[in-house]
C-alpha cells in the first residue's frame, strides 16, 4: 500500500516546474496548486489512486488576509489506499475562470455547479453550468461576503429538473 | 351548529330539520382532507398526528391526499424557501374551492430561525393562511387544536358556493 508522502513526491517530481507546495492542516495534507497547473495535477492525482472526489468547496477571503480573494478546495479520497488529500487553488477576483474537473470525476458536476451558484466561478468545459441551489431568477452569488445575508429574492417560475420529460 | 339532536327529543321518524348551508358547513368541517405540503421536520411530526397515538381521524381529517385535486386543506409543514414558493402557490391554485391553509411550525409561519437569503419569512406572503401553529416543531396537540379552530371557523363562515346552487334553481 502506497504512502501519502510517496504519492506527493511522485507528483512533485512529475510537475517539477509547476508551483506545487504541500502543507499540513488539521491532520490532513493540503496541496496548493497554481491555477494554470490545476487540471494537470488533478489528472496525476487520479492516476495515483485518488479515485473519489468527495466535495468541492469555495472560499471568499474578502475579509481576511489571503493571496487572492477566492479559493477552491477539492477534497480527494483514495478508496484503495485510504488516503485523504485536499487540493487548494487560489482564484483572483478579476479572473474567475477555472478548468472543470468533470472529465476526471463525475462528482465534480454538481460540486462545481454549487461553487458557481454560491461564488460565481466559471468552470470552463462544464457540461451544464447552471445554478443548483438558488433559483434561476436569483441575481448575484449568495455566499460572497459582499452579498447582503438577509436579501431574499422572489422566484416567479419553476425550473424543470428534466426538461426533456416536461416538454411532453 | 348545523345538525344537532336536542336531548330528550324522540327522533322516531328519522327526520332532522336544518338549513342547507349549515349541513354543508357541518359536512365540510368534519371531513377535511389534508394535503401535507411537508418540506422539513414538521412533516414528520404530522405523521405522528395522523398515527394512532394522537389519531387525527377523531376529527374527520385523517384521509391524507397527495393530490391537490382531491384535498381541501393544505397543511404547510416545514421551511418554504424562495425556490419552492412558486411550486406551493401552484399547488394551492390547483385545489378546488372551498380550500383552507394551515401554516404549521415556526418556519412556515415566519421563516423560523432561517432569517437569510433563501427562506421566505412567512408563507402568508404567498397564500392566504387560515390558522397558524407556533412551535418548532409544534406538539401534536397543537395540530389537533388547529384543526378544531379551523372547524370552528368553517362552522361560522358565510355562505360559500351556495350562491351558484341558488341561481341554478332560479332563486335569489
Amino acid at each position: 500500500m502506497a504512502n501519502l508522502d510517496d504519492i506527493l513526491n511522485v507528483i512533485k517530481d512529475r510537475h517539477a516546474d509547476a508551483d506545487v507546495s504541500v502543507e499540513d492542516s488539521f491532520g490532513d495534507a493540503v496541496m496548493v496548486v497554481a491555477k494554470s497547473q490545476l487540471l494537470d495535477v488533478l489528472t496525476s492525482l487520479k492516476q495515483e489512486g485518488f479515485d473519489l472526489l468527495l466535495d468541492i468547496a469555495g472560499v471568499d477571503n474578502m475579509k481576511r488576509e489571503a493571496p487572492e480573494r477566492f479559493e477552491l478546495v477539492y477534497m480527494l479520497y483514495s478508496v484503495g489506499q485510504d488516503l485523504r488529500l485536499r487540493v487548494k487553488v487560489y482564484v483572483p477576483e478579476d479572473d474567475l475562470n477555472v478548468p472543470s474537473a468533470t472529465g476526471l470525476w463525475q462528482a465534480a458536476n454538481w460540486g462545481e455547479r454549487e461553487a458557481f451558484d454560491m461564488f460565481g466561478f466559471n468552470f470552463e468545459g462544464h457540461p451544464n453550468l447552471e445554478r443548483i441551489l438558488c433559483h434561476r431568477e436569483f441575481v448575484g452569488h449568495a455566499l460572497r461576503k459582499d452579498y447582503p445575508t438577509l436579501k431574499g429574492q422572489w422566484a416567479t417560475s419553476t425550473s424543470d429538473l428534466r426538461p426533456d420529460l416536461e416538454r411532453e | 351548529m348545523g345538525v344537532k339532536m336536542t336531548p330528550g327529543t324522540k327522533h322516531e321518524s328519522g327526520i332532522i330539520t336544518t338549513k342547507l348551508d349549515e349541513v354543508l358547513r357541518w359536512g365540510r368541517k368534519n371531513s377535511l382532507w389534508p394535503l401535507p405540503f411537508g418540506t422539513a421536520c414538521c412533516a414528520i411530526e404530522f405523521m405522528g398526528v395522523v398515527s394512532s397515538p394522537f389519531d387525527l381521524s377523531r376529527f374527520g381529517a385523517e384521509i391524507v391526499r397527495f393530490s391537490p385535486r382531491q384535498s381541501d386543506l393544505m397543511l404547510v409543514a416545514g421551511t418554504i424557501n424562495y425556490k419552492i414558493g412558486p411550486v406551493m402557490r401552484r399547488i394551492y391554485d390547483q385545489m378546488c374551492e372551498p380550500k383552507y391553509v394551515i401554516s404549521m411550525g415556526a418556519c412556515a409561519c415566519s421563516g423560523g430561525f432561517y432569517d437569510n437569503y433563501a427562506a421566505i419569512q412567512g408563507i402568508d406572503q404567498i397564500v392566504p393562511v387560515d390558522v397558524f401553529i407556533p412551535g418548532c416543531p409544534p406538539r401534536p396537540d397543537a395540530v389537533l387544536n388547529a384543526i378544531v379552530k379551523l372547524q370552528e371557523k368553517i362552522a361560522k363562515e358565510p355562505q360559500r358556493g351556495l350562491r351558484h346552487i341558488g341561481r341554478e334553481h332560479g332563486e335569489s
